[in-house]
């Protein structure tokens, strides 16, 4: 799919079934997307493509655009240019204004991509159950027996179900993460993103979330990670992005990653951490 | 068939009497339209007396009407009731507005001193001296008229004499009913000097309406011709030589002065404690009526600030540029400009466009809207001090803004302002004093009514102070447990 002349800025494109991507097709494809805050620009050309099942780890130095990378994936962030197509959900982007009939674009795609942030942002007014069920019954309009039933099943899932009715505020700092990832997967996300889950936590809490991450992983669900855990994406990852400046420096396997990699600002990068 | 329909309704109009709707204002004291010493709940007074048989005589039946006195004339222009009697002088300035029935009292200024003091018995002895008056009235115009006067205006005779015999006045001049019902009466007061100028009370009515003036008239003849004013003025000890003439009744008939006997009797200063406890303990069914009135205008004023305030910081927030532009026009315009005011144009002024409220809810309405711009600051405050994570969080989950901002923002937004609205519906208790002025009998009006019947502001102040506490308390625990229920889940989920 190519930016055709005379075609409008934004366009929708869904396949018929929307829910699966034409087969041969990655979940997750990304072309020369940018963005500038400002005149200062954050994403400059990035590509990329996810097969279904992957899980991509991130890396790179503060402030060199990751966490505007996947906010853009679920239109958090509107790119200013640029090709997006989520599991069947296209986007095309050509610097016009963002309109009202791209936020209801913006809410078919986010369906289908689950989201974990760093502070947790768990729903402070409501328990640990209730912000596990809030979106189904509220955005997907789940009866609330329904809902607490599967909600209680994903806290059984990430460990939690003790504390189901516990307010967030009373739970450590990992154990709401979990929360958080429970009530991401509450909506039934083909895509997780997660902008650096772990790294308000000491190590063992820390320990815990990825746990989960990789339970995710063993059961299938493409997974895209910006993380500092470099333990975590070397043993973890099926591919491992550097970003700088906002440009993908190089994607490799792990192995090679941390062992062999070709480029200097990623050895730059990476002795730091070793 | 035609003209027996006519026949038939013309009959029934007879039957049912229309009401006379006449108006007053029962603070305006004695011997007017007041409210019985000896018994709160009793209205009385010359004119309350004069209004009963007039209503009789033109086959209507009366209904009190009770009004400030400064929205007398306004409310009769908005049609609220027929006619207004409450010692309304037939000046010029009152006929460009109103029209005036036939005189039912002639009177002239007296003049009121300290026992004791000498000399002060013409308005040209005034000169050089502090003298009190009300305002708006002949005497004023005397007075000022005179020159080398130093004039204070109030609005109600009581204070006038309690500074005079507290020595803040060396004189009084006030209408000769008043000072006789107010100087007379008081041991350290006497009246200096005779009549002063002269004056008439007539009864006011919307001006065109010549149906009405010419049946208020023939009333008035009425009862001149059979005696009926008469004995009222003798029951009340205002029957003079000039009215005699006046009305022409020469008759040498005795009627004993009930009332003013009655006056004279229940105003009398009581020493001892247990009469004023009783005194005081007769007060308390006008003051729990009052503050039930000031709980129930407060209640549903808040109600409707609460509701109308979210609208409004919802669309100062989120709302796109027109309707935000319009909310915070709102909200300037609003707490820009007195309250007072808002509720004067509400209830005055609306129905000139054809909006007519009723004064509850026009007191409700008035309040409310004034209380929502302040609460729409509060709540547009309290959504942002919510974490922007929480917005984005319900916005990856699916929901869309509007979902977001009904489960996620505004009810985290809410334990923010719980106190703040505590204070503010005290307050709004406090300021709902205000819709006196709208007819409405509150705390503040059962006050000013209470006090100014028995130069009692002190023990009848520590009452209605202790009525507001009263009524505030369960609000501040309420408040109280709230914050308790809420804090349990108060501390944002922030990374530790
Ligand atoms: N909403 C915004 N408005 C203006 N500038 C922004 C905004 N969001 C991000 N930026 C800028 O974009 C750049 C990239 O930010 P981003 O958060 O994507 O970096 P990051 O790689 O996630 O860094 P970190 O590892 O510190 O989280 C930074 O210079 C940041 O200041
Ligand atoms: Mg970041």
């Amino acid at each position: 799919m190519t930016v055709a002349p005379g075609r409008p800025p934004n366009q929708v494109v869904c396949d018929s079934g929307a829910e699966t991507p034409a087969s041969g097709e990655p979940l997750v494809m990304v072309r020369d997307l940018r963005k500038s805050f400002d005149g200062q620009v954050v994403l400059d050309g990035i590509s990329l493509s996810v097969e279904t099942g992957d899980l991509i780890s991130i890396i790179g130095p503060s402030g060199c655009g990751k966490s505007t990378l996947l906010r853009c994936l679920n239109l958090l962030e509107v790119p200013d240019s640029g090709e997006m197509r989520l599991v069947g959900h296209g986007i095309v982007r050509d610097g016009g204004r963002w309109r009202r009939s791209d936020e209801r674009l913006a809410h078919a795609l986010r369906t289908e991509v689950g989201m974990v942030f760093q502070s947790f942002n768990l729903f402070g007014h409501r328990t640990v159950l209730e912000n596990v069920m809030l979106a189904p019954v509220v955005a997907r309009r789940t009866g609330r027996a329904v809902a607490a039933k599967e909600a209680m099943a994903l806290l059984e899932k990430v460990g939690l179900a003790q504390m189901a009715s516990r307010y967030p505020a009373t739970l450590s700092g990992g154990q709401q993460q979990r929360a958080a990832i429970a009530r991401a997967l509450a909506m039934a996300p083909r895509v997780m993103l997660y902008d650096e889950p772990t790294s308000a936590l000491d190590p063992e809490l820390a320990e815990e979330v990825l746990g989960v991450m990789r339970q995710l992983d063993d059961e299938g669900m493409t997974q895209l990670v910006v993380t500092h855990e470099m333990r975590f994406a070397r043993a973890a990852s099926d591919r491992v992005i550097f970003m700088d400046s906002g440009r993908i420096v190089e994607e490799l396997p792990p192995e090679t990653m941390f062992t062999i990699p070709s480029d200097p600002r990623t050895r730059q990068f990476l002795r730091n951490y070793l | 068939m035609g003209s027996a329909l006519a026949f038939l309704l013309l009959f029934l109009g007879h039957a049912l009497a229309t009401p006379l709707r006449w108006a007053s204002d029962s603070q305006s004291g004695a011997p007017f339209v007041f409210h019985d010493p000896a018994d709160q709940a009793k209205l009385t007074g010359f004119e309350t007396d004069l209004m009963q048989v007039l209503a009789r005589k033109m086959g209507r039946t009366p209904v009190f009407v009770q009004n400030d006195w400064d929205g007398l004339i306004p409310g009769l222009q908005r049609g609220l009731y027929d006619v207004v009697i409450d010692g309304i002088e037939i000046t010029p300035e009152h006929r460009a507005v109103v029209a005036f029935s036939t005189p039912y009292y002639r009177t002239a200024e007296r003049i009121a001193v300290r026992r004791g003091t000498d000399g002060l018995d013409t308005v040209e002895a005034l000169r050089g001296h502090v003298v009190g008056t009300l305002k708006d009235t002949t005497s004023q115009r005397l007075l000022e008229k005179a020159g080398g006067i130093t004039l204070r205006s109030y609005e109600d005779e009581t204070n006038a004499y309690s500074d005079l015999a507290n020595g803040r006045l060396d004189a009084v001049m006030l209408d000769a009913p008043i000072a006789q019902y107010y100087a007379v009466p008081d041991d350290r007061l006497k009246l200096a000097g005779g009549p002063i100028g002269s004056l008439s009370y007539g009864i006011a009515m919307k001006q065109g309406d010549a149906a009405l003036l010419s049946a208020v008239d023939a009333g008035l003849e009425s009862m001149r011709r059979d005696g009926s004013l008469r004995r009222i003025l003798q029951d009340w000890a205002m029957w003079t030589p000039e009215m005699a003439s006046y009305l022409d009744d020469q008759s040498t008939e005795q009627v004993p002065p009930k009332a003013w006997d009655h006056w004279v009797a229940s105003t009398r200063p009581t020493a001892s404690l247990q009469a004023r406890l009783a005194r005081y303990a007769g007060f308390l069914p006008l003051i729990g009526r009052a503050a039930l009135m000031t709980l129930a205008v407060s209640a549903c004023a808040m109600v409707l600030a609460v509701a109308w305030g979210l609208a409004l910081a919802l669309a100062r927030r989120y709302g796109r540029w027109p309707l935000r532009g319009a909310a915070t026009l709102y909200i300037e315009i609003v707490r820009g400009t007195p309250l007072l005011i808002q509720i004067l144009f509400i209830f005055y002024g609306l129905p000139s466009i054809g909006v007519r409220l009723d004064p509850f809810l026009a007191g409700v309405v008035a309040l409310g809207l004034n209380y929502a711009a302040y609460e729409a600051e509060n709540y547009r405050a309290g959504l942002q001090s919510v974490p922007h994570g929480q917005m984005e969080a319900a916005l990856a989950l699916n929901m869309t803004p509007a979902q977001a901002v009904r489960h996620v923002m505004v009810p985290q937004a809410f334990r923010f302002v719980v106190p703040v609205m505590t204070n503010d519906f005290i307050s709004l208790l406090k300021d709902s004093s205000l819709v006196s002025v709208i007819t409405l009998t509150e705390l503040t009006q059962a006050y000013i009514r209470l006090s100014t019947t028995y130069y009692d502001y002190l023990g009848t102040g520590l009452l209605i102070g202790g009525a507001y506490l009263l009524l505030g308390l369960p609000f501040v625990r309420l408040a109280r447990i709230a914050e308790r229920r809420l804090s349990r889940s108060v501390r944002a989920t922030q990374p530790r």
